[in-house]
């Protein structure tokens, strides 16, 4: 071993040396990867080409099937435009609620900011589990919030086991990735600006209207971005809140894969996520350099 | 600052948009001490029944010790795995390491929905549905790239010149790993491996396609109860995981405090 490392040229044995180590160091990761992403999700692509046999059997075929049989299904298309139409509400109500906290938090300093963002993220630290259990509690038809509105003169509508459930709840789950998202992109808000508009007399309406609001923007688009992809993939808060009435893309594919056993078609909905998803970062990129341009 | 009607007005917004935000997980508490049979806020009456319910429930003290062996082998693996790809890209800069990075971190990129049932499907072929095998493959999908990301930055970050100083002193490449390299990133060790235990200890959605009546997990359990009742139960299982994020929060902080203060 000592003779051989005398005999080879320093920089080749060294290059080749390096080259082997990598190699055994990527190795494991690259395992882990193969087995548990690239492979699954090529196969997860070939499997919404197979055919679904009656009682959860699969043919191998390679038939568009699944992929026509969605466009002629009147449910399926409801379902994909319900859950595009509902992903645009959660993300439009989780940015009215989480560009106030943002702003706030912007203008803050020190220890107060801080402690703010860490209330921001928080709520991330928790299970999704356990905040739609507790938006369950908040929202039942005794509770607390259906109490607040009895007691001010008004009948309480259902907010339990529909539409409006999920939206309240994945709205809440929501907030701290839209704030992180907004303040990432306040960047360029500097309060001296403000600051100027004010002096040169602009109402802070005007001024919110015509200096803060353009300053944002590009910081509005990534966490809409990111809210809609979450919102439009996110399964566990439709799943509990809708209680089995709330149809969306998220909950048919699991109900396709683990109730009816039928994974051409729940891996064809993956897929259709998968590509509403690309559909979304092209509407972004496209958004942005219309705001940078 | 100011005194203006705006900002008076921004500041009351902002408690109010802060109680949206936190009002679930604060709710969590009170109902987890309810003398109730059923789910209700405010409860009637305050026990500590709930939390002996708890530990007499064998499904749920089962799940539970399940999440936590089955996060402490995906944490240690996680590192075993991650240190030396960090090394890899990082420090030997391979070719194509940028690619290989971006590969390595892709699954996060996917949904959680998705990747599950797309891990599902490869599973049942392989036999690894409902082992711990499978549901240790599949937390370590999602446990690695936040490994790698978080122990690369901290490599990233480090000084050449103390692994230069140890190599030119005639030090072996795995000596100066050993005892230059990997003690000056423990801070990113440690929150790799608080990273790592938190992800796949919460973890429910991919978890959910792999599990089985015979092998569960807490939050998958957890799941499975509010679907079908939605009673207390589920509130002192919630403070527990509350409580437990925040322990590894703090030995986090404690840690990283004691590293950064020794190093300095």
């Amino acid at each position: 071993m000592t003779t051989a490392t005398f005999d080879m040229p320093v920089g080749a044995q060294k290059s080749f040396g390096t080259a082997g180590v990598a190699v055994a160091l990527l190795l494991p990761i690259a395992l882990v990867n193969a087995i548990g992403f690239i492979l699954p999700v090529l196969n997860l692509a070939r499997m919404s080409f197979n055919e679904a046999l009656p009682g959860g059997g699969i043919a191998e075929a390679l038939t568009a099937a699944n992929w026509t049989g969605l466009l002629h299904d009147s449910f399926y298309i409801e379902l994909i435009t319900n859950s595009i139409v509902v992903s645009l509400g959660i993300t439009l109500a989780t940015l009215l609620v989480s560009y106030p906290i943002a702003l706030y938090l912007h203008r803050a300093s020190g220890a107060w900011r801080t402690f703010l963002t860490v209330l921001v993220i928080s709520p991330l630290l928790t299970s999704a589990v356990v905040r739609t259990y507790g938006w369950i509690a908040l929202l039942a038809e005794q509770g607390p919030v259906a109490n607040v509105i009895a007691s001010m003169g008004f009948q309480p509508p259902r907010m339990m086991f529909n539409t409006t459930g999920v939206v309240i709840g994945l709205t809440e789950i929501l907030m701290p990735y839209m704030i992180l998202s907004l303040m990432a992109g306040f960047g360029r808000l500097d309060p001296k600006v403000e600051e100027a508009a004010r002096t040169l007399g602009a109402t802070p309406f005007r001024t919110f209207w015509r200096v803060i609001l353009p300053l944002t923007l590009p910081g509005i688009a990534l966490g809409c971005l990111l809210c809609f992809v979450l919102a439009i993939s996110s399964f566990i808060t439709p799943k509990l809140m809708g209680g089995g009435r709330v149809f969306l893309l998220a909950t048919e594919i699991y109900d396709q894969a683990i109730v009816t056993l039928n994974w051409p078609l729940a891996a064809t909905l993956s897929m259709l996520v998968l590509i509403i998803f690309g559909a979304a970062l092209a509407v972004y990129s496209r958004i942005l350099r219309m705001i940078e341009g | 600052m100011e005194e203006n009607p705006t900002s008076w007005f921004m500041r009351v917004t902002v408690t109010i948009l802060f109680l949206f935000l936190l009002a679930p997980v604060l709710l969590v508490f009170p109902i987890s001490f309810s003398g109730d049979q059923i789910l209700a806020f405010p409860p009637s009456s305050w026990s500590l029944q709930w939390y002996e319910a708890l530990l007499g429930n064998t499904v749920m003290m089962s799940a539970f010790l399940t999440s936590l062996g089955l996060a402490t082998v995906v944490t240690v693996l996680s590192l075993i795995i991650a240190i030396p790809a960090s090394y890899a890209i990082v420090r030997l800069k391979v070719t194509g390491s940028e690619f290989l990075f971006n590969l390595f971190t892709a699954p996060l990129l996917l949904p959680t929905i998705v990747l599950g049932l797309a891990i599902l499907i490869i599973f049942a072929s392989m036999g690894l549905l409902a082992t711990f095998t499978g549901l240790v493959i599949g937390h370590l999908v999602i446990t690695l790239p936040y490994a790698l990301r978080v122990l690369s930055v901290s490599l990233g970050n480090l000084n050449l010149a103390c692994e230069e100083a140890a190599a030119s002193l005639g030090a072996k490449p795995l000596a100066v790993f050993g005892k230059v390299t990997l003690p000056m990133m423990a801070p990113g060790i440690v929150a790799a491996t608080a990273l790592c235990f938190l992800v796949s200890f919460d973890e429910v959605v991919i978890t959910l396609f792999l599990t089985g009546p015979r092998m569960t997990t807490l939050p998958v359990e957890l799941f499975h109860h509010v679907e079908s009742q939605a009673d207390p139960l589920v509130a002192s299982v919630s403070v527990l995981l509350i409580l437990m994020t925040l322990a590894v929060v703090m030995i986090v902080d404690r840690t990283m405090g004691l590293t950064k203060a020794f190093m300095k």
